[in-house]
């Protein structure tokens, strides 16, 4: 599991060149808490601590809620939600491999319903924010919560491009003209539209490597396309385009280090299919229609409890048996 | 890649593993005949089937290839002497079998003299196929693959299914074993004539080599030796289990054989390459199964292929090669995927033992710990079933036995792919082994429930039976009396004969007794409130089943008591009782107060005998069915 470490890493890269070194303090203490709690749990288990940390799944669980979350949060919200994910999520269901829900997501889900407003607050790519924080300044603020002397908030932070879609949406504006503000980019959010092509080439290292097979990202990416193109040729004024929506978001991160978490996963290769088409349905019907400007979180839970019913439904045919 | 080597048509098969081959460390030298040892153990359970039946007593002195055990029943193989000596002991020894339990061997004392038994072979292409299969009973030759299916019965076709394909398993896709490829290389010229045997007896129109493109030099020869016959050379990709029957036939003729069917059924067999030339020997020269190629390899100073009879004693074998390396732990028999720790080193070389690798430390590392099941499913893509190995595992494990059948836990072919592709290092093959012993466990126990429950059954409609029957006989005597009385009524009125009217009281007595039962709890008198139109004749049988009913009970309590003393609790009993009771009682003054003769209680007892005799012929014809079904088929699967 140490190769899906790696290929986070040119993300996390681009995270830093386009956000600041911020996040390397969010990964630092989501793995300190990630290891500390898993192995207080082992230990209250009564299971060897030792080949259980070593399997770098608690490091992952940890990476993928940092990279999930805002940067720029108090360093107890990442303490809380990795520590929350690893507790209930994984280790109370009995550890690694028994887990019925992907616990990065659950981390975030009890995050995001918990602390919304920091959890809605992403700092601004620090080419369009008006003024950027320096690598003290961030650290500054993740320890004691303040910003340096006369910055506000608001100066630092901006709307997610989703976010800021959905909301301009409903306040009547067409996309060709919302997309024109200085927050978009080419292809998704400027800035993240870079870390979402990391994470896809960090999956594509993944597919090469044997550690993911092509049915989890191909079946959501394709869906998720599939879906925001129906709409979006229906409606070009209304709805974003199937490039924004892959672009955006998690979407990258979802197809590639989320959804392919094997422990809640399908296992058959058809079941793959089905679970992924649903997770880019849900997400795609969450963000336009949903409450949450993205729904990867919530759309992989729901998925995540169809598995059991996905897989019996999904077994391949025997060798030497009728289907 | 080999200039010979040329896939054409291959039909792939889900997953398969390749581990490293280690196969030319024992390819290096060719085939050499081991030398004599001081004892020869042979166990009678050599291969698949029926224990065969001793023919010699110890302190026999036998010729090489005297018969010393012919086959017993349909399923069944022969041993013979491997060399001439003399029987020492005919008693348990360890044979090698993962278990380490001692079995029946029969051991013999070569004289050195290797003196043959007058031989000869068969004209076999001038001679009815039927007796040729017939005489290769006497043959001792199993398959030699692995799995020691007795060959007379896979040559056995039944006229139902014609066998139209012979493939030929020479893939030997396990990794370490070379015997089949030297076999070849040095002894292709044998193994077409064998298997041109083989085509003759099955009568099959198409002959199929499979042998994997490990082997440039074996398929080379083998091509060269076919170059002149009908037969195809056919090359298939190194990928563990090709060897495995079922996947070579779908190999090389994209035939999935039905789960629930053996190949002769869609018309294909499949022969190991050395039992053909062993049905050569036995053909040509009259040769029984005495010997057998053996890959000598691992950890041994000169790993090499041997001719060795069978009953060498393991370590005979190992010195040969050189002996084991200090650090050797263990020996292997078969190969690494599929093979077994033998439990001692004293055990003799049977014909299963198609390789004997020594292990060390270094070769097989002891596996890390398991680690929970991640689902990644890299053992469903490994299966070449298809299986989903991560499901059937997290069955297993939880006792989940009947979701772990549904499943298709018994396609399971134990071939280790699975085991070997995890990332977790857990021994999946254990845990299906496991849950297929407690199902088969469990399925026996069922069936010993059913048993049961069917001869309870069986004693309760004989019981009804007989009080039919008796019920009839009194009704009948009730009518006789009747007829005697108005002759004109009897004749005049055919419905109402004795049959009829015997009948109609067996009927009615049925719903008394019925009736009578349903009552016994209240402890009301049992003839109250009876039949809607009691007849005479009716209540005639009733009494009369009634007085049977207590005549059965009485005898038996005599039966018993083997005592003349018997209670008189007969104050109740009706006329007919009484007299019923006074008739026994003559009975057992004329037998001198033992037991009556009684015709129910020898009836009861010859059902009784009957019910379990056809029980467990019921039972031995169910566990042959089952055993030919499942055994047939995987013949030959390991190479």
């Amino acid at each position: 599991m140490l190769k899906v470490l790696v290929a986070l890493i040119p993300a996390i890269g681009v995270y830093v060149w386009m956000y600041g070194g911020g996040i390397l303090v969010t990964l630092t203490l989501a793995t300190l808490t990630a290891l500390l709690t898993e192995a207080a749990m082992l230990k209250l288990r009564a299971r060897p601590i030792r080949p259980f940390l070593s399997d770098y799944s608690a490091v992952i669980t940890a990476w993928l809620l940092a990279l999930a979350i805002p940067p720029l949060t108090p360093w107890w919200l990442i303490v809380v939600g990795t520590a929350f994910a690893i507790v209930f999520a994984k280790q109370l269901y009995g550890g690694l491999g028994y887990n019925p829900f992907n616990p990065a997501m659950i981390g975030y889900a009890v995050l995001l319903i918990s602390f919304p407003v920091l959890m809605t607050k992403w700092p601004a790519a620090l080419q369009i924010a008006q003024t950027p924080l320096s690598f003290g300044e961030q650290l500054h603020f993740i320890f004691s919560g303040q910003l340096p002397q006369n910055v506000l908030m608001d100066a630092v932070t901006s709307a997610t491009p989703l976010d800021y879609l959905k909301t301009q949406l409903k306040l009547g504006q067409e996309i060709s003209h919302i997309q024109s503000a200085p927050l978009f980019g080419v292809l998704g959010g400027k800035g993240s539209e870079y870390i979402a092509i990391a994470y896809l080439l960090g999956g594509l290292y993944l597919w090469q490597q044997k550690i993911i097979s092509w049915h989890l990202p191909t079946a959501f990416l394709g869906v998720l396309a599939l879906m925001s193109a129906t709409f979006w040729l229906s409606d070009p004024a209304q709805f974003a385009s199937p490039v924004f929506h892959l672009f955006s978001g998690a979407s990258m991160l979802c197809a590639f280090f989320i959804i392919t978490d094997p422990v809640s996963g399908p296992t058959t290769p058809c079941g793959k299919l089905y679970f992924a088409g649903g997770v880019a349905i849900i997400t795609y019907l969450i963000r336009v229609y949903g409450g949450y400007p993205d729904g990867v979180a919530f759309a992989v839970i729901f998925m995540n409890i169809c598995v059991p019913l996905i897989d019996a439904y999904t077994q391949p045919r025997v060798f030497g048996h009728e289907k | 890649m080999n200039a010979l080597v040329n896939f054409g048509k291959i039909f792939k098969f889900n997953g398969g593993v390749h581990p490293p081959e280690n196969k030319t460390q024992s390819t290096q030298l060719p085939i050499a005949k081991l030398s004599l040892p001081d004892q020869l153990v042979l166990p009678l359970r050599q291969h698949v089937g029926n224990i065969p039946k001793v023919k010699v007593n110890v302190g026999d002195h036998v010729l090489k290839g005297q018969l010393l055990a012919e086959a017993e029943g349909m399923v069944s193989a022969a041993i013979h002497a491997p060399t001439s000596g003399t029987i020492t002991a005919i008693a348990d020894a360890i044979i090698p079998h993962p278990s380490g339990l001692p079995d029946h061997c029969i051991t013999l004392k070569p004289d050195g003299l290797d003196t043959w038994i007058a031989h000869q072979g068969i004209d076999w292409r001038n001679t009815d196929r039927k007796s040729l299969v017939n005489s290769l009973r006497l043959s001792g030759i199993v398959g030699l693959g692995g799995a020691t299916f007795p060959t007379q019965v896979k040559l056995r076709t039944d006229g139902k299914s014609a066998v139209h394909t012979l493939v030929i398993n020479a893939a030997e896709c396990e990794p370490y074993i070379t015997c089949d490829d030297m076999l070849m290389r040095e002894r292709a010229a044998e193994i077409v004539q064998g298997i041109a045997i083989a085509q003759h007896l099955l009568g099959a129109t198409k002959v199929l080599i499979g042998i994997e493109d490990n082997k440039p030099e074996a398929i080379a020869a083998m091509q060269e030796a076919t170059a002149n016959t009908s037969m195809q050379v056919v090359v298939v990709p190194t990928l563990y289990p090709s060897g495995d029957a079922r996947r070579l036939v779908h190999l090389l003729l994209g035939e999935e054989i039905p789960h629930n069917k053996r190949a002769t059924e869609v018309g294909i067999q499949v022969f190991n390459v050395a039992t053909v030339l062993a049905l050569h020997r036995y053909f040509e020269y009259g040769e029984p199964a005495l010997s057998r190629i053996v890959s000598m390899t691992g950890n041994v100073a000169q790993p090499r292929n041997f001719e060795v009879l069978f009953g060498t004693p393991l370590m005979h074998l190992v010195n040969a090669a050189g002996g084991a390396k200090p650090d050797t732990t263990h020996y292997i028999m078969g190969g690494p995927m599929m093979g077994f720790n033998l439990p001692d080193n004293n055990v003799p070389i049977t014909k299963a033992a198609n390789c004997i690798i020594a292990a060390s430390p270094n070769l097989f590392a002891p596996p890390p710990p398991a680690m929970p099941c991640i689902r990644c499913a890299r053992c469903a893509d490994a299966c070449p079933v298809s299986l989903q190995p991560q499901e059937l595992y997290w069955f297993a494990k939880s006792d989940n036995f009947e979701t772990a059948r549904e499943y298709k836990l018994f396609d399971c072919i134990e071939c280790g792919a699975c085991s070997y592709v995890c990332p977790s290092n857990i021994p999946l093959v254990q845990y299906y082994r496991y849950a297929k012993s407690e199902i088969i466990a469990a399925d026996r126990a069922k069936e010993a429930a059913d048993l049961a429950r069917e001869r309870n059954e069986a004693r309760l409609a004989r019981i009804e039976r007989e009080k039919l029957e008796r019920a009839q006989k009194h009704a009948e005597r009730a009518q006789g009396a009747k007829s005697e009385a108005s002759p004109e009524q009897a004749t005049n009125t055919p419905t109402e004969t004795p049959d009829a009217d015997a009948k109609k009281a067996a009927i009615a007595a049925a719903i008394a007794r019925a009736k009578a039962q349903k009552q016994s709890l209240d402890d009301q008198p049992q003839t109250s409130s009876v039949t809607d139109k009691p007849t005479p004749a009716a209540d005639e049988a009733k009494k009369a089943a009634i007085a049977a009913a207590i005549e059965r009970a009485k005898a038996q309590k005599a039966a018993a008591l083997q005592a003349g003393a018997m209670p008189r609790n007969v104050d109740t009993a009706s006329g007919a009782v009484q007299q019923e009771i006074a008739e026994i009682d003559a009975r057992r003054a004329a037998v001198g107060l033992t037991p009556p003769p009684n015709e129910a209680t020898t009836q009861a007892a010859a059902d009784k005998q009957a019910a379990i005799a056809a029980a467990i012929a019921r039972a031995k014809a169910q566990k042959a069915a089952a055993e030919a079904a499942k055994l047939a088929e995987s013949t030959e699967k390991k190479e």
